[in-house]
């Protein structure tokens, strides 16, 4: 689907690591280049015109991005560098404040690293706990699970949307009216559902939210940081400079802007901004729905024609995902990635960032291969081919 | 050397690599954890006035990583901190493509051309590095 609209796909590579980053479409490098070559001033900077040009198309993305999201303000919306940063600032920004000695923050085994470590340092810094929501069979949350965590501690639940390993989704609404009930605040890690699943921070009852562009089919670099308003008011920024204060005197006096802006110090990524602008519009004029059913389809056809292969270990057969996740027996997943590399077939092998799930995996390095719309069932067909002839591995990428 | 029996041997010393087990307390162990790729060896060294007295490995890794630090050990098995650091010397040359003296390299010859796979690079040398380390620093 949408193949002609990827430059890239034209070097006939078969691109399966969508979870990793997705490719870009022509609209998006030409948002980019006509801001170059259109009309590249600074944002919030200028009395002239290319710089009002700049201004509005950043303060359009935040629009887009609050109805993608389906925030109810735009002043809710953070831009940042990608999830990494969000997460960031959220742990160290607001809960670094808001959490006390022994508060409890839920979390699971198969979370990004990015929604690990920080809590890891926040646990350091001020004693807080971190504890896990034990997984079951599929490796998923399950309410029982998640209720059976809570304690009279816990005051924050920070868990991905879409998890980046398995690919299973989680309850988000469910989880957050029974976290709400509880008074404990929901963190969701939406950069692995962004582009394949609709998510609605009103409607889920979401507090915080992170995303990145680049998996998005927007720019790297550019990521968002969504909080209900309330609670981003209290958030303290972790860049103080320009773009962020009303006023400052030479006596120390510093008096700092509303949100959003006094969470992004500096000149933003304008490129990635008016990036991240088009790469919506592409997403919304193809539809999340359009896109989710036919990633689900090809998937399913994944599964079904890699479990004919008995030589294959698969691990998230029964996961409702766009990822598989699977290696030759006896084969080690890096190896089976550079087999495959040979027929410019693009997976990620490894661990994924969630370097601490191979203590329920069972297994510590797999191959993944997480879709996107414009694989086909013809590049489905490739690599099975491709791994029905595996028992030449060795001689090929020795 | 020919192709087929570079692979061979690469192959075997992959398949049934004789040193690897883990050792005991009487080793220095040291993970050679690779950021770039994601091989993760743990080496085990005996190192007793100044020669290395023997050497294990355990871990998950590639085939290129498993199967050049079985022959690397093997091969600096026996000889004193100074020829083992000469050996891996020159057995980095020879991965960075530059000149090295093939003799000294024995069956670690076969992995001359891996160097011209830029991926397989951090492979070929992550427990080299890891021992050169250790060598070079410890007192033993």
């Amino acid at each position: 689907m949408n193949r002609e609209d990827f430059e890239i796909l034209r070097n006939g590579i078969i691109y399966f690591d969508n979870g990793a980053t997705t490719l870009k479409p022509k609209c998006v490098r030409d948002a980019i280049i006509k801001y170059y070559d259109e009309y590249s001033a600074n944002a919030h900077r200028g009395d002239y015109k290319i710089s009002s040009i700049v201004d509005s198309l950043y303060e359009e993305t935040r629009e887009k991005v609050k109805n993608l999201i389906g925030a109810k303000e735009s002043s809710e919306i953070v831009f940042t560098s990608g999830t990494t940063n969000s997460m960031n600032m959220i742990v160290f920004g607001f809960f670094k404040n808001y959490l006390k000695k022994d508060d409890e923050v839920l979390i699971t085994l198969s979370e990004h690293a990015a929604n690990i470590i920080p809590w890891f340092i926040l646990q350091k810094e001020i004693g807080i706990k971190v504890k896990y929501i034990d997984l079951d069979d599929n490796y998923e949350v399950s309410i029982k699970n998640f209720e059976k965590a809570i304690s009279d501690k816990t005051r924050v639940v920070s868990l991905a949307h879409i998890t980046n390993v398995v690919g299973d989704e989680r309850p988000i609404r469910e989880i957050s009216k029974i976290a709400h009930n509880n008074n404990i605040l929901v963190v969701v890690d939406a950069a692995q559902s962004i582009a394949h699943k609709k998510i609605d921070v009103q409607n889920d009852d979401i507090d915080f939210l992170a995303f990145s562009g680049h998996k998005m089919y927007g720019p790297t670099g550019i990521g968002v940081l969504y909080g209900k308003f309330d609670l981003l008011d209290k958030m303290t920024p972790i860049n103080y400079g320009g773009g962020m204060n009303a006023m400052f005197t030479k006596d120390g006096y510093v008096e700092l802007r509303e949100i959003p802006t006094r969470l992004e110090g500096g000149t933003p990524n304008i490129e990635g901004v008016l990036g991240l602008n088009a790469a919506i519009s592409f997403i919304e004029d193809i539809g999340l729905d359009v896109i989710n059913t036919y990633e689900k389809k090809l998937r399913n056809y994944l599964i079904n024609e890699l479990s004919k292969l008995d030589f294959i270990e698969l691990y998230n057969k029964n996961v409702n995902s766009n990822i598989v996740v699977f290696n030759i027996k006896g084969v080690f997943a890096q190896d089976t990635a550079i087999y495959l590399d040979k027929y410019n077939i693009c997976v990620r092998a490894g661990n994924h960032c969630a370097k601490i799930l191979d203590s329920i995996f069972k297994v510590g390095n797999t191959v993944r291969i997480s879709l996107s719309f414009y694989n086909s069932k013809e590049e489905v067909d490739l690599l099975i081919n491709v791994l029905k002839n595996s028992e030449n591995i060795w001689k090929e990428i020795i | 050397m020919d192709k087929d029996i570079k692979r061979s041997i690469i192959l075997d010393n992959y398949q049934n690599p004789n040193k690897k087990k883990t050792s005991g307390d009487d080793y220095i162990k040291i993970n050679t954890r690779n950021v770039s790729c994601i091989d993760n060896l743990d080496i085990y060294l005996k190192v007793k006035n100044g020669i290395v007295e023997d050497a294990t490995f355990e871990g998950e890794a590639c085939v290129i990583s498993i199967s050049s630090t079985n022959i690397l050990i093997n091969l600096i098995v026996g000889k004193n901190k100074n020829e083992a650091i000469n050996i891996i010397d020159n057995y980095l040359k020879m991965i960075n493509e530059e000149d090295y003296d093939k003799d000294l390299l024995k069956e670690l010859n076969v992995f001359d051309d891996t160097g011209r796979q830029p991926s397989r690079i951090k492979c070929a040398t992550l427990s080299a590095c890891g021992i050169r380390d250790f060598l070079s620093k410890d007192n033993h």
